[in-house]
């Protein structure tokens, strides 16, 4: 994982920067409904995955798809693309 | 930072970028690394995927990435090739051979269709050995959706707004991939995110290919064109089925392989779910543009042959 790159932020020459941080941005909290993922319907094809523009999906390493709430913005694909319906959106609450 | 269970540690295109939820784009970029691969140079002009995955300091990729201005990401990745080349031939030190490296372009298709197609064809004429791809999301859609030369007939945009004296843009589509196959290019194709295996196969077999490729994505976008994110794929998979938007492969400048279409749908399965085309189906006048559009499906199914 990158370090934070707020961390000793200085103005550099041709703005380099280092790979992979916006991952300190998490994109999570502008959802407004939260995929659910139903592991008994699941067939593990992993369409949820291959459509999510957020990387949100992830095989884990017992073999599942998981949604990785820190980034998932909500939008919704992989509901709308699971070809067995094992994902539901539900309604965030505060 | 994240939970352990998660590993984001080798993607090359990272969570946390701010692109909108649903977006076509981005899904794209994801795409696009895992066709090239880490050893890649990507070359990418100002638009919404430059805006929302580099906001300084922070960086959406895990490939080397440079920014350059609307008009010359081409210019930009010829002139990294040509410096491999270079390095190669004199056997400088430190470098990757320049048959290791993929130089890629990814833009928008406003720096495509309009703003970049000087240095795009300047970049083809030279046979530079880089892929350009764009994602065509059919409008300036990061500075507020401006119609561009990808717009269709028919779409609302800020500056083709649909109203009294409008039914929205009333100038076609521009046909980029002939425009870049009439640079007697070996490989041109188009695909569309709702493919992503056969994009990901397009991407891979160009950079087989030693000269300059263009690959065109058909890259939804749920803000400008007024639909749930969730529909993202389903339109993009609609645009293949209604014979808008056709999926096929151009080499030396013959169709050599098309995604057929079994049962082609009416264009207006396509038009009727996105809020841009909704004036087509209330306002007199519309049903004209309506089959205008279908004689463009018609064409298309005709000409390319699905």
């Amino acid at each position: 994982m990158a370090d934070n790159p707020y961390k000793d932020l200085k103005i550099s020459k041709g703005a380099v920067v280092e790979p992979r941080t916006t991952l300190v941005n998490k994109t999570g909290s502008w959802r407004s409904e939260r995929p659910v993922i139903d592991h008994e319907k699941c067939v593990a094809c992993g369409n949820c995955e291959k459509f999510c523009p957020d990387m949100a999906v992830k095989e884990t390493e017992n073999g599942k798809f998981e949604i990785d709430l820190d980034y998932c913005k909500g939008c919704g694909i992989c509901a709308e693309e699971c070809p067995v319906k094992a994902i539901i959106m539900e309604k965030e609450e505060k | 930072m994240t939970e352990d269970r998660f590993k984001h540690d080798e993607d090359l295109f990272c969570s946390g970028h701010r692109a909108c939820p649903g977006c076509g784009a981005a899904l794209t970029s994801k795409l696009v690394t895992e066709a090239t691969g880490p050893q890649t140079i990507l070359s990418m002009p100002t638009g919404c995927m430059e805006v929302t995955t580099t906001p300084y300091p922070e960086s959406a990729w895990g490939i080397s990435w440079i920014h350059n201005i609307f008009e010359n990401s081409a210019a930009v990745a010829g002139g990294i090739e040509t410096a491999y080349k270079s390095f190669s031939k004199r056997g400088k030190e430190g470098y990757t051979d320049k048959d290791d490296v993929n130089f890629v372009v990814l833009a928008g298709d406003g720096a495509t269709f309009d703003i970049g197609i000087r240095s795009l064809s300047g970049m083809m004429e030279r046979g530079h050995d880089v892929l350009y791809i764009c994602y065509d999301n059919e409008a300036y859609m990061n500075t507020g959706i401006q119609r561009s030369g990808s717009t269709p007939m028919g779409a609302a945009t800020t500056t083709t707004p649909a109203g009294k004296q409008s039914l929205g843009e009333d100038i076609r589509k521009k046909d980029m991939p002939s425009i870049a196959a009439a640079h007697g290019l070996e490989y041109v194709a188009t695909a569309s995110v709702a493919y992503p295996e056969d994009f990901k196969r397009k991407v891979k077999k160009a950079l087989e290919i030693e000269g300059p490729k263009y690959i065109q994505i058909f890259a939804p976008c749920p803000r400008g064109w007024r639909h749930e994110s969730k529909n993202t794929i389903k339109i993009a998979r609609l645009a293949v089925e209604t014979g808008l938007y056709p999926v096929f492969e151009m080499e030396n400048g013959r169709i050599t392989n098309t995604m057929k279409v079994k049962d082609r749908k009416p264009v207006e399965e396509y038009l009727k779910v996105q809020g841009r085309f909704k004036h087509l189906f209330k306002k007199e006048g519309g049903d004209e543009i309506i089959d205008y559009l279908q004689e463009v499906a018609d064409v298309n199914a005709e000409k390319i042959g699905f």
